[in-house]
Order: structure tokens, then C-alpha cells, then sequence
């Protein structure tokens, strides 16, 4: 009875002590589980799910604070990603947040603009280039089409035109949505 | 001679239909009215036009510059003048345009002045590939990767073979087998500087039996040159698709091209008989890439044959020499029926990697509805890749793309041996196509949107920054708006004391 209580009580002290080294010295920087949601997160930073950016949703869906439904730009894919990562069920988008949409690119009618600089500073990924009271453009391969420079210009002069395919970025059509279409259409 | 060493899995007989194309010498096209010629002709960065609108131009004048490593430069075919530089549609599966310099030709077709290098052995290794690369050559067997690129052994690889690839397994095309009948010695020219800028030990050049007056052409050119004894012609079986690179070299070496590598990693460097004999015109005559053979044929072509074409000739015009039988547009396919693309519009013009243009196809069954997979694995047993079809088409339908990845999506090569033994009439080789392009937009996509992480993160940082210099800034106003405060309060209190102190001795006064 003694022996066992005493080697019962010696395991558990060397076990504790081997997680409590373990804990020390493998102990992983921030949180990698925010890190793998942002990851799949779009980061065009529109702030459609409510908050301020990609990350801070990130650490949202990590603490279980919000759904995973609440990015437009992502769609289903990133829903679908998402689920994926966290191994819960897929939701439909939440029609609150906004709705999916094709890629979209901010392009700006210089000859309107006035160089108010209100763009620049909406701009999270500052891909907008200017400086104040000379005209201002976008750099395209940098924008993420956010529209969040849309709402500040006092001109209007700021259009969200779809991104068009070039030959370097077109895909090759679903075969089965082709079935499906001549299958509909016969 | 030499037998081939080696086999690659799977693969197909199927009817040739060269006979069609093969009954005439090869023919020139007619100088067209007008020619476009698309400033990206080859895998890389497109070429950046130095020409304007309005600027008259000389055959073989260069016109748009290399941009970038991976990039050619590209020339004017004919003699005219520019008359537009801008979208144009190209010959592309997916129709859509891309930037192009047009040009109206004058009908002259005069020579800008020519260097011709008679004695390329006094030249360096590296001077020939910058010739080669503003010559504007890049591979004629279809996939134009700038060939100067593959002429360099680098510092990290040494290359033991050059191996010239004029198997031409696919039906119906044709224009290696002319080009090596008519131009063996123009082929030959090319393999020398080939094997001199590559510092190869040995050629072997590889031509399928059923070409027997191609591969008697190339033994009669090679026996009148002695100091060629290291180059060897090696017949190869006909079998689809033994013109794959990889598969050649499983062929004639019996050495297999491991996933994510290059032939070179092996040291065995891979060229097309056309693209030697563009070497050939490029160094020894100064005549730039500016056309080359393309078979016109099929069910739809009484006069079939191989028209040598310069670039930029509208695919219509070049139909209409060869009097086909095809109606405005009407779709037509660029390459074989195996690996060939449909195209349509009558607006396309011919481009560096186009070669064939087949309209009408013998004994094509009627698009049927595809029914499901019943897992019979004939597609696995002939795919030269040895991948397993049946599983890529199970996880591209499903777009699961990492579990494609997982079965070597990648090296699938598009030979469409699947696609022709499939009982179901499934089109595995569209799926597999539209994964490869969704994975490749995905990575992409995931590229940008890393950029856009990082932008929006030093965004931040900067924000933080200038918020805590401004705070930094009005605490040092505040301190030195303090300290006058302080200072000007001492002195008042100074003058203060001073005077008391004045009154003071004034009142002892």
C-alpha cells in the first residue's frame, strides 16, 4: 500500500516535472491558430465582418467571440477554409456583412481629382499615390478592392471596376459546370 | 545508330495521318496585307515595344526589346510601317486579347542589314546565347521557352547530352518531319553551336520510324560532316506520346526525369529540330526568328501541306492559301488533335509556337454526354506520367486541389492518352487543365494577399510610429513652453528681488 502511494507519487512528481521543462522550453511564440486564420482571410482589410482589419477577426474566430461567416470578400471558399482549419460546419455568408462579389479595383478619374489626400489615409494597404493637392492614383497590383477609399472622396471620382482576366490569369472553365450547361441547354 | 535504351509507361498507338501533309516540299506563305504579332510569343515577361506608330520598319528589324531575364526580343517579318501598338485578340483557349504591334507591309520585304558570323568558334559561349536571345528564338515545339536560356549549362550543372527532339509523335503535324528532310544541314549548323554553347559531349537525335526519309535525310547531311562523329541519329518506336521530353528521355537514355526537376539535373538538355535550324539561320546568316513551319491540314484541307509562314500572317489568310473548306468562323485547332486547343475567330494571327493548324478531324466521335466513372483504370494504364487519372479527376471535380497536388497533378503533361481510352467519354484532361489554372490562381491569389498583409501591418507600424512622434513632439513643446514659463517667472522674480533688494538700499541710503 505504502510502495504504491510512494511510486504513484514519485511518477506524478517526475512527470510534472518533465511538462513543466516542456512548457519552458517549448513554449510557442503568440498564437499560432490566429496566425492559420489569418492566413486564409483575404487581408484586403475592407472591415465588412466589423473589424478593424483581418487580423483582429482572425483573433475573434480564435476566441469563439464570432461566426466564420462574416467575410464577403472570402466568400465561400474561405468559409469552407475555415471550417476546414477549425473542423466545424460551414455556414452560408452572413448577408449582414455584405454579399460576394467578383474582384473589384479601385481606379480613379484623375482628371477629377483634387488631391485631398482623404484616399491615402483610407487606404489600408497604402496603395493609393499622391501627395496634397496633386492628383492622386492607384497602384493596381496592389489593391485589394476594398472600397474603403470610395466613401471619403468629396469628388466622387473614385470607380470599383471588376478586374478582367488577361491570358496570364485566366483558368480553364469547370469541366462539369460546361456539363451542366449543355445538359440544361439540350 | 544506336538502339533506343529505354520505355516509358503507358502511352498509345494511334493512326498518324502524316501522308496528308507530307506530299509536297514545304511551301512559303504569301506576304499578308497585314501582320500582328503579339508582344508575348514566349513563356516569360512579354517584350517591351521600341517602335512607334507611324515608323517604318525593315524585315528582321528589331521592334520590341527583352524584358527581364526570361524574355526574348521580337522583329519585324516583313518591311511597312507600323500602324498600331495595342490590344489585338491572340490565339489563346481562352480568346481573349493582348498587347500586339501591327504592322502594314509594303510588299518589298527588305533586308535590314544582316551579321553573319562565319566562324562561331571565335566567339564565346555567352556572346552566342545574347545573338540567339535578341534573334528572339525560343522553342518551336510548342511550349517557347526562350532558348537561350536552356543553351546555358549554368555554373551548377555540366551538360553531358543534347538531345534533339524530332520524334513528332502527334498526328497529323508535320513540319519537323519536312523541316528535317528539306534542311538537315541547316539543322545540323544549329546542333554544332548548340553543342559548342552547351559544352555537350554527345548529341543524339531522335526521330520516330515512322519518318524514314527524315531520318535518311539526317544520316546522308550528318555522314558529309566527320567532325560531327559524337552526334548519333537514334530511331525511336512510334508510339504516342514519345515526343514528350520527359519520355524521350526515358526513350533513348533509359533515365528517368525525377518530379521537379529538369532534364538538365540529369544533364541532358532537350531541343527541337526547328529551333536548332533557327539557331543555325540566327548565327551563321543574322537572320532573326521571324517564321517559321506550320503544318495546315485535316479533313477539311484539300491541299495539305507545310507552308513556311511568317509570324504575325493572319491563321485566315494562311487557310485561305491552302483552299480549305471551312466556312468564316468556324473553329479550328492549333496543334494535334491530342494536345491542340480549338480556336475561333478569323482574326488570329500565327505566332512563334504555333505548329499546326488542323481543321477537320478523321473518325471524331460526336461530343457525347459523359457518364460517370467506372473505375476501370485504362486511363491509369496508359498515362506515360504513371499518374492515376481516375484519383486527379475524383479531386478536381471535387476541387479538393491539395489532395491533386498530393497525386502529382503537376506532372501531368496534357497528352490526352486518358481522355482517348476513356469508355465513359469523361474529359479528364479539361479537369485536370482547370485545376492546374485554379491552383496556380490560388497561389497567386495567396501571394497578393500576403503583399496586402504586409503592407497593412507596416500600415500599422507607421501609424503607431508617427502617433507616438506626435505625442512626442507635443511633449517636448509642452516641456519647453514649461521651462520659458519657468525661466521668465526666475527673471521677473530676479528683477523682483533685485529692485527690493535696490529699494532696500536706497531706504539704508
Amino acid at each position: 500500500m505504502l510502495t504504491a502511494i510512494i511510486a504513484i507519487t514519485l511518477l506524478a512528481l517526475i512527470l510534472g516535472l518533465v511538462l513543466g521543462f516542456a512548457s519552458i522550453r517549448f513554449k510557442v511564440q503568440g498564437d499560432p491558430i490566429v496566425d492559420q486564420i489569418d492566413k486564409i482571410l483575404p487581408q484586403t482589410q475592407c472591415g465588412q465582418c466589423s473589424f478593424a482589419g483581418c487580423r483582429p477577426y482572425a483573433e475573434a474566430i480564435a476566441a469563439g467571440e464570432v461566426d466564420i461567416n462574416r467575410c464577403p470578400p472570402g466568400g465561400e471558399a474561405t468559409i469552407q477554409a475555415l471550417a476546414d482549419l477549425l473542423d466545424v460546419e460551414p455556414k452560408p455568408l452572413d448577408e449582414e456583412c455584405g454579399v460576394e462579389k467578383p474582384k473589384m479595383l479601385a481606379v480613379i478619374d484623375e482628371a477629377r481629382c483634387i488631391g485631398c489626400t482623404l484616399c491615402i489615409q483610407a487606404c489600408p494597404v497604402d496603395a493609393i499615390l499622391g501627395a496634397a493637392k496633386h492628383m492622386h492614383t492607384v497602384i493596381a497590383n496592389e489593391c485589394t478592392g476594398c472600397e474603403l477609399c470610395v466613401e471619403p472622396c468629396p469628388v466622387d471620382c473614385i470607380d470599383m471596376v471588376e478586374t478582367q482576366p488577361n491570358p496570364h490569369t485566366w483558368r480553364w472553365p469547370d469541366p462539369s459546370h460546361v456539363d451542366l450547361q449543355r445538359r440544361t441547354g439540350s | 545508330m544506336s538502339a533506343p535504351l529505354g520505355d516509358f509507361p503507358g502511352g498509345l498507338k494511334l493512326p498518324g495521318h502524316k501522308k496528308r501533309s507530307t506530299q509536297g516540299p514545304i511551301r512559303k506563305t504569301p506576304i499578308s496585307k497585314q501582320l500582328v504579332l503579339p508582344l508575348q510569343q514566349h513563356i516569360g515577361a512579354a517584350a517591351v515595344p521600341i517602335v512607334e506608330v507611324g515608323d517604318k520598319v525593315l524585315k528582321g528589324q528589331r521592334i520590341a526589346r527583352a524584358e527581364g531575364h526570361v524574355s526574348v526580343c521580337l522583329h519585324a517579318p516583313s518591311s511597312g510601317v507600323i500602324t498600331a501598338i495595342g490590344e489585338h485578340a491572340i490565339p489563346h483557349p481562352s480568346g481573349l486579347s493582348a498587347p500586339c504591334i501591327t504592322i502594314e507591309t509594303d510588299g518589298e520585304d527588305r533586308w535590314i542589314d544582316r551579321q553573319q558570323i562565319k566562324d562561331f568558334r571565335q566567339h564565346s559561349a555567352h556572346e552566342l546565347r545574347q545573338i540567339i536571345r535578341d534573334a528572339g528564338i525560343v522553342g518551336l515545339g510548342g511550349a517557347g521557352f526562350p532558348s537561350f536560356i536552356k543553351l546555358n549549362p549554368g555554373v551548377h550543372h555540366s551538360v553531358e547530352t543534347l538531345l534533339i527532339n524530332g520524334a513528332e509523335c502527334e498526328p497529323y503535324i508535320s513540319c519537323d518531319d519536312m523541316l528535317m528532310r528539306e534542311r538537315a544541314d541547316g539543322i545540323l549548323d544549329g546542333v554544332e553551336i548548340m553543342l559548342f554553347a552547351l559544352r555537350a559531349s554527345r548529341c543524339i537525335l531522335a526521330i520516330e520510324d515512322n519518318k524514314p526519309e527524315a531520318i535518311a535525310a539526317m544520316r546522308y547531311a550528318l555522314s558529309g560532316r566527320s567532325h560531327l562523329s559524337q552526334t548519333e541519329i537514334v530511331v525511336v518506336p512510334t508510339r504516342y506520346p514519345t515526343g514528350g521530353e520527359k519520355q524521350l528521355i526515358q526513350v533513348v537514355t533509359n533515365k528517368q526525369v525525377p518530379t521537379n526537376k529538369l532534364p538538365i539535373d540529369i544533364g541532358i538538355v532537350c531541343h527541337n529540330p526547328g529551333t536548332a535550324y533557327a539557331v543555325g539561320r540566327a548565327i551563321l546568316h543574322g537572320e532573326p526568328l521571324i517564321s517559321r513551319v506550320v503544318t495546315v491540314t485535316g479533313t477539311d484541307v484539300p491541299h495539305a501541306g507545310n507552308f513556311e509562314t511568317l509570324f504575325g500572317t493572319p491563321i485566315k489568310d494562311l487557310l485561305v492559301f491552302c483552299e480549305t473548306r471551312r466556312q468564316p468562323d468556324e473553329p479550328f485547332i492549333q496543334g494535334g488533335p491530342m494536345m491542340g486547343y480549338s480556336l475561333a475567330g478569323d482574326d488570329l494571327p500565327i505566332t512563334k509556337t504555333a505548329n499546326c493548324i488542323l481543321v477537320g478531324v478523321d473518325d471524331v466521335a460526336p461530343p457525347a454526354q459523359p457518364l460517370p466513372c467506372i473505375r476501370c483504370g485504362d486511363c491509369a494504364d496508359v498515362c506515360p506520367a504513371s499518374l492515376l487519372p481516375q484519383q486527379l479527376y475524383w479531386y478536381s471535380r471535387a476541387k479538393d486541389f491539395d489532395k491533386t497536388r498530393d497525386y502529382n497533378l503537376f506532372d501531368c503533361i496534357e497528352c490526352g492518352c486518358c481522355d482517348y481510352v476513356c469508355p465513359s467519354k469523361i474529359p479528364l484532361v479539361s479537369y485536370f487543365r482547370f485545376a492546374k489554372t485554379e491552383i496556380m490562381n490560388q497561389e497567386r491569389e495567396r501571394h497578393k494577399s500576403d503583399l496586402a498583409r504586409q503592407r497593412h501591418e507596416s500600415r500599422l507600424e507607421r501609424l503607431e510610429r508617427e502617433a507616438q512622434e506626435k505625442e512626442e513632439r507635443q511633449r517636448q513643446r509642452k516641456a519647453a513652453l514649461a521651462a520659458t514659463k519657468a525661466a521668465k517667472a526666475k527673471e521677473e522674480d530676479s528683477t523682483n528681488t533685485a529692485e527690493a533688494a535696490d529699494s532696500v538700499t536706497e531706504e539704508k541710503a
